[in-house]
């Protein structure tokens, strides 16, 4: 923590210089960085590294108190847990929530993986894989002292299906437990408790049995979202629930105020017995929130603040900085799950020929592109197939366009593409891409100077990034300003294919607004493997599957992978019990973390 | 003077309502014009159709245009009900709109930033004009000389380097090396020392590009006035220097101040979008960028009324001061 020496005397003659220094500015340069001041602040004893708190647990320690200290630069977009969405709000939703199940408290790709939580154990699944069975454990409670029950849980899960009310959320429980949308949410729920849903059965408080139509083998990763989050019936404030949930976890919200921050205390009712997963060591959690992402990055380095909130990166103005000798050990560089990747329509023309789009794929300068997204650590490994590491059925070896014995392109492979195609001077294309994400428009310019080498003329479109979902997510607006190539990036919502494959890949998920199977792709082959990896009776057996998917959409050559994203996210010396996680898309377990060694 | 006063605020009325009308249809009806629906930006990855069309009930976009227009209207006079799937939120007035995004009425949201944006804007204005019109008036005292020349080469730097440089340097400086100053803005309710040091840096910063301004602006006035025959006549008649520059001089120097004093308060009142994102002031500048970036249509049409009638109503008080500084001038 940084402390600021005081003396008003000194402060009055510090504001009469201010001018003075200011003028000087043009020589101020980077300043004089010989002192060790930040490093005494900053860098870690001699068994700390850069990365050291990736794959294992750094600092473990058992102190309990401080206040833990956020920053970020983009606010929650809800705190109501039916409703948020962003991946750093379902890792700090856990402050305050508690699930049937959620994930495992332990560094990286393991932490994928499921535990009970509120329930005594994990689900007991039925033969037919269509029924879930919980108990609640004994002394579970809310904020006030009274016991979570099953019906808080049903009563949750319920809001989500209110999205005339409650929207932004994921809504997997929905089409998984009412794929015909026959229940019209709690508001509308004409029964006396509310509790109307079908296929939620609460026979006694303790017991929640969940009754799916047809089997799914990542229900319980649904289950672990914190929209399935129990909320209590007499403390549903509905679309004003966001800004102040009722806790349920180690910690309630104090205070709320969207774009400004977040003040969090421990929750007196919460008991360590019944949770196996949250360690609960700071005795307050506050948030701050900034535009000023830049000074965010300093701060940060400066030791005012804890973490990046967000952790979506440090800014390319402080980067140097933080990999400077000194304070790299406080960096840390983990996979974050997300593809960043170009995606060719096949309704769009010429892409409807597979050698128009393997020219594209085999010719692209991979590096350029690796590059452009900030390089192999802020940016990531180039990737060279369309399944995230962390993803059951992944192989990262696996490089079907030999991206790696080529990394600037193949330009002769992919003119002998362009003579198959019929195009052997090249076309003319436009490539699609988000206006609010610089990285994006810089991977566009390298795609579009590498297709240039091989002939194809391709045009940037810059569109209103907000609008994603009414703009790219339209086929016919897609088809009807001739989109042949569109840059985009995904990660998975539970770490399985069918988290992140089957809204880019399976033809039954082609929407007319709000698409994500930018490429169209409609093959009964991948389709039936999605079938088959959903009803298997164990993740190995579903990762055979997705495997053969993810060749197969490879085959088609509808994408072509620029990197599998990394970050480099700041961890202030403070940090005890830190680690990333792979279920947080890479970002430190929160609710793992202390401030006391 | 009263008559005045009547004429100019029915004045002020009717501009505010041109500005809502302009600043409404630039965010709701051209949308509509080209085919896009606000309502896809407020319900995230999974865009549920019922999630869409309770945002177009709640925000009445299937309404016609006008009467869109007569209810936001009507909102900031009386209060207004926003209604979705059976579920009504009120919004008292003065109601500029509900952001859907943080689920808050939009005036208590730049009602709880007024505070912050208020003390930058007068703190910084104070340092600026003792700063610029002392430094102007000197120059133009001191013509040709080395302090005429150092003062206008300093005012040159202010003008041509942007906030986001001295602010960011400044920073770099005084926060991050010689931690002399906190840079975290406290309420003054809270502490009016730690409000003061939060403060000082943006002030400053603030200050230095505008007093830069009104140092040249005064120097090229003065200049101006100083050949005037009546302040010549004054000298002849023997008064002193100082009264001559005091008295007579500055008052027909402030009258050009004034005038861009009333704007640039004004505009400054609306949001100084760069300061508060520099030094990360939560006010009315940084509700503005973050609503922008977050497309936040609600908040950002708020604050470009607040920004406007700022404006107006600094202007309409420059207006009226004319008749103080400057006796030549007569209202009625």
């Amino acid at each position: 923590m940084t402390t600021h020496r005081s003396g008003r005397r000194r402060k009055a003659a510090a504001s009469a210089v201010i001018v003075a220094a200011l003028l000087s500015t043009a020589a101020c340069g980077g300043g004089d960085d010989s002192s060790d001041d930040s490093g005494k602040k900053n860098s870690a004893n001699g068994k700390i590294e850069f990365n050291g708190a990736v794959g294992k647990v750094l600092n473990a320690s058992t102190k309990k108190g401080g206040e833990l200290k956020f920053i970020g630069s983009q606010d929650f977009d809800f705190l109501d847990p039916q409703r948020g969405y962003y991946g750093f709000m379902w890792d700090f939703a856990r402050y305050y929530t508690r699930q049937l199940v959620t994930p495992k408290p332990v560094p990286g790709k393991e932490s994928t993986e499921l535990v009970p939580d509120m329930a005594t154990a994990r689900a007991e699944v039925s033969a037919d894989g269509k029924t879930y069975k919980y108990t609640l454990k004994d002394g579970v409670k809310w904020e006030d002292g009274k016991p979570v029950t099953s019906k808080d849980v049903k009563y949750g899960i319920e809001r989500i299906w209110a999205q005339d009310v409650l929207s932004g959320g994921p809504v997997y429980l929905m089409q998984v437990l009412d794929p015909d949308g026959k229940y019209k949410g709690p508001y509308k729920d004409t029964a006396p408790d509310k509790l109307g849903l079908k296929a939620i059965e609460t026979p006694d408080d303790k017991t929640i049995i969940f009754k799916l139509p047809k089997p799914n083998a990542d229900f319980e990763q649904m289950l672990a979202m914190p929209s399935a989050t129990p909320v209590r019936q007499d403390k549903d404030t509905k679309e004003k629930y966001t800004l102040k949930p009722f806790s349920n976890g180690p910690y309630k919200v104090d205070s709320y105020t969207p774009t400004k921050g977040a003040q969090l205390s421990r929750n007196p009712n919460w008991d360590a017995a019944t949770d196996d997963v949250r360690k609960a060591l700071p005795d307050t959690i506050s948030v701050t929130l900034t535009t000023n992402a830049d000074d965010m990055d300093k701060r940060l380095i400066a030791g005012e603040y804890d973490v990046d909130l967000n952790a979506t990166g440090i800014g390319q103005a402080a980067r140097a900085e933080a990999l400077n000798p000194k304070n790299r050990a406080n960096v840390d560089n983990p996979q974050t799950g997300f593809i960043r990747y170009a995606v060719m329509p096949t309704d769009v023309k010429p892409f409807d020929n597979i050698d128009c789009r393997k020219a594209v794929v085999v010719g692209a300068d991979h590096k350029s592109l690796q590059t452009a997204r900030g390089g192999p650590q802020a940016g990531g490994d180039i990737a060279t197939n369309m399944l995230p590491p962390a993803i059951g059925g992944a192989d990262p070896a696996y490089d079907p366009y030999e991206f790696n014995k080529n990394p600037n392109g193949d330009v002769a492979k992919a003119k002998e593409y362009l003579k198959s195609c019929g195009k052997p001077n090249g076309f003319k294309t436009t490539i699609a891409v988000r206006n609010n994400k610089p990285l994006e428009v810089a991977t566009a310019e390298s795609l579009q100077a590498s297709l240039k080498k091989i002939g194809i003329d391709a045009q940037i479109d810059q569109y209103d990034g907000a609008q994603t979902s009414g703009i790219i997510g339209a086929p016919a607006n897609v088809r009807k300003k001739n989109y042949g190539i569109i840059i985009m990036g995904w990660g998975a919502d539970f770490p399985t294919g069918q988290g992140f494959s089957q809204p880019l890949v399976d033809g039954r998920f082609i929407l007319d607004s709000g698409n994500n199977n930018f490429s169209m792709t409609d093959d009964p082959a991948i389709n039936k493997l999605f079938d088959d990896a959903i009803a298997a009776k164990t993740p190995e057996e579903a990762s055979g599957f997705y495997k053969q998917m993810n060749e197969k959409v490879s085959d088609s050559a509808v994408y072509l992978p620029f990197t599998q994203e990394k970050n480099l996210i700041w961890r202030s010396s403070r940090l005890t019990n830190v680690y990333t996680a792979d279920s947080y898309n890479g970002r430190y377990d929160y609710a793992s973390l202390g401030v006391v060694k | 003077m009263l008559a005045y006063l009547i004429r100019r605020l029915f004045a002020v009325v009717l501009m505010l309502m041109v500005v809502t009308l302009v600043t409404f249809g630039i965010f709701f009806l051209i949308p509509k014009m080209v085919g896009t629906d606000p309502a896809t930006m407020y319900v995230g990855k999974q865009a549920d159709p019922a999630a869409i069309e309770g945002i177009r009930q709640k925000m009445g976009l299937d309404d016609p245009i006008l009467v869109q227009f007569w209810e936001f209207v009507r909102g900031i006079v009386v209060g207004r009900d926003y209604t979705s799937g059976g579920e009504t939120t009120h919004c008292a007035a003065p109601c500029f709109g509900y952001s859907f995004r943080t689920e808050q009425a939009v005036w208590p949201i730049l009602l709880d930033r007024i505070p912050v944006t208020l003390s930058l804007a007068a703190g910084a204005c104070v340092l600026w004009l003792l700063g610029g019109i002392t430094t102007g008036v000197v120059s133009a005292l001191r013509r040709g000389t080395v302090v005429d020349r150092s003062a206008m080469g300093v005012a040159l730097a202010g003008v041509s380097l942007p906030i986001y440089f001295t602010g960011v340097v400044a920073l770099a400086i005084f926060h991050y090396k010689l931690e002399w100053f906190d840079a975290t803005y406290v309420p003054i309710e809270d502490s009016f020392t730690g409000w003061l040091e939060g403060l000082v840096l943006p002030w400053v910063t603030l200050a230095f590009l505008y007093a830069a301004m009104y140092a040249r602006l005064t120097r090229a006035t003065m200049l101006e006035v100083l050949g005037e025959d009546y302040i010549r006549t004054a000298r002849a008649k023997g008064l002193k220097e100082p009264v001559v520059i005091g008295k007579h001089a500055m008052r027909s120097t402030m009258t050009p101040i004034l005038t861009i004093l009333g704007m640039d308060l004004g505009a400054l009142i609306g949001g100084a979008i760069l300061t508060e994102t520099t030094f990360n002031l939560q006010g009315l500048g940084q509700a503005a960028i973050r609503s922008i970036g977050e497309r936040d249509l609600p908040i950002i049409v708020g604050v470009t009324l607040i920004t406007a009638a700022s404006v107006v109503v600094a202007n309409l008080i420059v207006d009226l001061m004319y008749a103080v500084i400057d006796p030549r001038v007569r209202l009625a």
